[in-house]
């Protein structure tokens, strides 16, 4: 039964992803994405891990894509222009990806075929009070160093996107139309 | 056979389950229409629908036929795919969430007299104790509604994006602003309850609150429920806070070139979040299926104490629905930059100050 | 029966080729920045992995705080694309050459 719910939302994943890539449209990947996001979610769930899956969706699919999704809108984004000079982007990508898929399929035959005793699969690992109980004892200083992340990106974000002074805006606006 | 049917037989339970349970929603909300627009009507001195059956009681229905049988139109210009995936995402998500309701106590079968395993063929009833109404357990109920609601936004956004239509899109705009604000504020005000439980899933909160309408989290919580309640409003795009369909403004805002049955979608979405976050409020504020003294009259456990329990759970729900429109009939809208105020710079701080001061009692109280 | 560790790990490798791949490929500073979001996924999915097949709750608090990082990353990303549309007009990463000449 997992295993069958994993290969669906495997394949829902891994087609969402490439069109995700495919797609020149930004709204259109976005959709995508958040279609591999979905799935990523009921995959951890495969791994008996709900509270992870909740937040992805949460986080994820919830707040990160929303203020992509709202950018794309507010920006009017058109479909992006193909590659004009750099061409050999094509090469290296298509080099980068043949070996990172051959790293992978090595990765799967390796394990595979080495299976480790010491694996003992526990579905208590997933819990929310598990994961509460390391968060706040054993991980306390990465959690507040998270927290602090966040704050500064608050406080960065805001001074990024201030407005500029209203008559240098027109006159780059203007550059432009000329 | 037998083995098949063992298999399947869970499989087939919790199929119906859902079955009954998103058609019972969907009953409700089909009638909410049909109350919303009778009190509004009182409220304004009118009568309200009254021609199709007795007191218009049938009125839903006609409403549903005649949203089917119109014609089905998209724009010129639209981005089909988009167009006509968007009402479907907002259904979808306005009614995952009914999965974790809880709709009531768990039979007990020792306590309600039943023997399951004499009553079902093969052996299926063997070993069941208990039939708990709520078709998932789930480890993490609340954090599972909030994330489901907050994936809801897509359905408006794409909607405003994908109609070309300029009244649309300042509608898709509004409505994912307003739901990224509004979503900390009301995330934050659950925070509270959910330390006040110790629990995350909706059954153990309504445990937590037992014995005693004294224990419901109202009281502890107070600020936290006023929070909740102004961002739910906010979450549903209800009046006040309905800019994103603001008719004066926008026409009709995200759905303004939507027609026949993707309209009606997206109006049974509307109404499908107003009852989940009724039913949030309800379980997390007014403890959910329990009513005082219920105990006393019926046992735990027993098929009366159930269905009591549920009628309960649903008469707080209608409360709620009520207060919806009710609000409604009474309130001007904000305008967007006073919403937009609203939520940044009171709702925000006052539920961050509420959750820093019920850790504060917390600790003390446990030292 | 449950999949084996392997197959998720396959899994994750894939995504995170694809996401690579995209980095390469796209030119607008959005698609760009969602194929990152993509390759930080596919790690989470093997942390996620592990964590259960070694039952270690440290791979799920890992994959938190990647997701923080990941929100962190949004939030001045997209600050950065929104001003660099206002000076350009555009957010193709070719365009961003003030500093070429």
């Amino acid at each position: 039964m997992a295993t069958a719910l994993f290969f669906i939302f495997a394949g829902f994943a891994i087609a969402c992803a490439i069109s995700c890539v495919y797609h020149k449209n930004p709204l259109y990947s976005a959709i995508s994405l958040i279609g591999v996001f979905i799935a990523l979610a009921c995959v951890y769930l495969t791994l008996a891990a709900p509270f992870i899956a909740v937040v992805q969706i949460l986080v994820y699919a919830g707040a990160i894509m929303v203020l992509v999704v709202f950018v794309i809108m507010l920006l009017n984004l058109e479909e992006e222009s193909p590659l004009n000079r750099l061409r050999y982007l094509y090469g290296i990508g298509g080099a980068l990806g043949l070996v990172l898929l051959a790293q992978t399929f090595f990765i799967f035959y390796a394990v595979t075929k080495n299976q480790d005793k010491n694996l003992k699969p526990d579905d208590s690992v997933g819990q929310t009070l598990n994961i509460g109980a390391a968060m706040y004892t054993e991980y306390l200083l990465p959690v507040e160093i998270v927290g602090i992340l966040l704050l500064m990106a608050i406080i960065g974000a805001m001074i990024m996107s201030r407005r500029l002074r209203r008559a240098k805006l027109e006159l780059v606006v203007d550059n432009k139309e000329e | 056979m037998e083995s098949i049917l063992q298999t399947t037989f869970p499989f087939a339970v919790i199929g119906i389950a859902i079955f009954l349970a998103f058609n019972g929603v969907l009953m409700i909300v089909a009638y909410t229409v049909l109350a919303e627009r009778k009190v509004l009507g009182w409220i304004q001195g009118r009568i309200g629908p009254n021609r199709v059956g007795p007191w218009g009681v049938l009125q839903p229905f006609a409403d549903l036929l005649k949203f089917i049988f119109k014609e089905e139109i998209a724009p010129d210009k639209s981005t089909k795919f988009v167009y006509f995936l968007a009402p479907f995402v907002a259904l979808t998500c306005a009614l995952m969430p009914i999965i974790v309701y809880p709709f009531g106590p768990p039979i007990n079968l020792e306590a309600a007299g039943i023997d399951l395993a004499a009553l079902l063929p093969y052996g299926l009833g063997e070993g069941i104790k208990q039939i708990p109404l709520t078709i998932a357990q789930l480890d993490v109920g609340v954090l599972y509604i909030l994330a489901i609601t907050s994936v809801g936004v897509y359905g408006i956004a794409l909607a405003g994006w994908s109609s070309n239509s300029k009244y649309s899109l300042f509608g898709g705009l509004r409505s994912s602003a307003q739901m990224i604000s509004y979503e900390l504020a009301m995330g934050a005000s659950v925070i509270g309850v959910v330390m006040l439980a110790g629990s995350l899933n909706l059954n153990e909160i309504i445990y937590a609150q037992i014995h005693s309408p004294f224990k419901w989290f109202i009281i502890p919580q107070f600020i936290g429920f006023i929070v909740f309640l102004i961002a739910a409003f906010a979450e549903t795009n209800r009046v006040p806070f309905d800019l994103p369909e603001a008719e004066t403004e926008i026409v009709a805002g995200f759905h303004t070139e939507y027609s026949a049955l993707k309209f009606a979608l997206f109006f049974m979405a509307e109404y499908v979040n107003m009852f989940t976050v009724s039913v949030m409020g309800t379980v997390l504020f007014l403890g959910g299926w329990y009513i005082p003294g219920l105990s006393y009259i019926f046992e735990p456990g027993s098929i009366p104490y159930a269905i009591f329990s549920h009628v309960g759970f649903l008469l707080k729900i209608f409360g709620f629905l009520f207060l919806y429109i009710w609000v409604r009939g009474t309130l001007p809208r904000f305008r967007f930059d006073q919403l937009m105020t609203f939520g940044w710079k009171f709702l925000l701080p006052l539920s961050l100050a509420n959750v820093i001061l019920t850790v504060i009692i917390v600790f003390l109280l446990n030292r | 029966m449950e999949p084996s560790l392997a197959s998720y790990l396959a899994l994750s490798g894939i995504l995170f080729t694809i996401g690579a791949v995209g980095v390469i490929y796209k030119r607008n500073a959005i698609g760009m920045f969602m194929c990152i979001e993509l390759m930080l996924n596919a790690v989470n999915l093997s942390f996620v992995a592990f964590s259960r097949y070694y039952s270690d709750v440290t791979g799920q608090l890992f994959v938190f705080v990647v997701m923080s990082v990941a929100a962190a990353e949004a939030a001045v990303g997209l600050g950065i694309i929104i001003t660099f549309f206002r000076n350009k007009l555009s957010v193709d990463v070719d365009d961003a050459s003030i500093l070429r000449n």
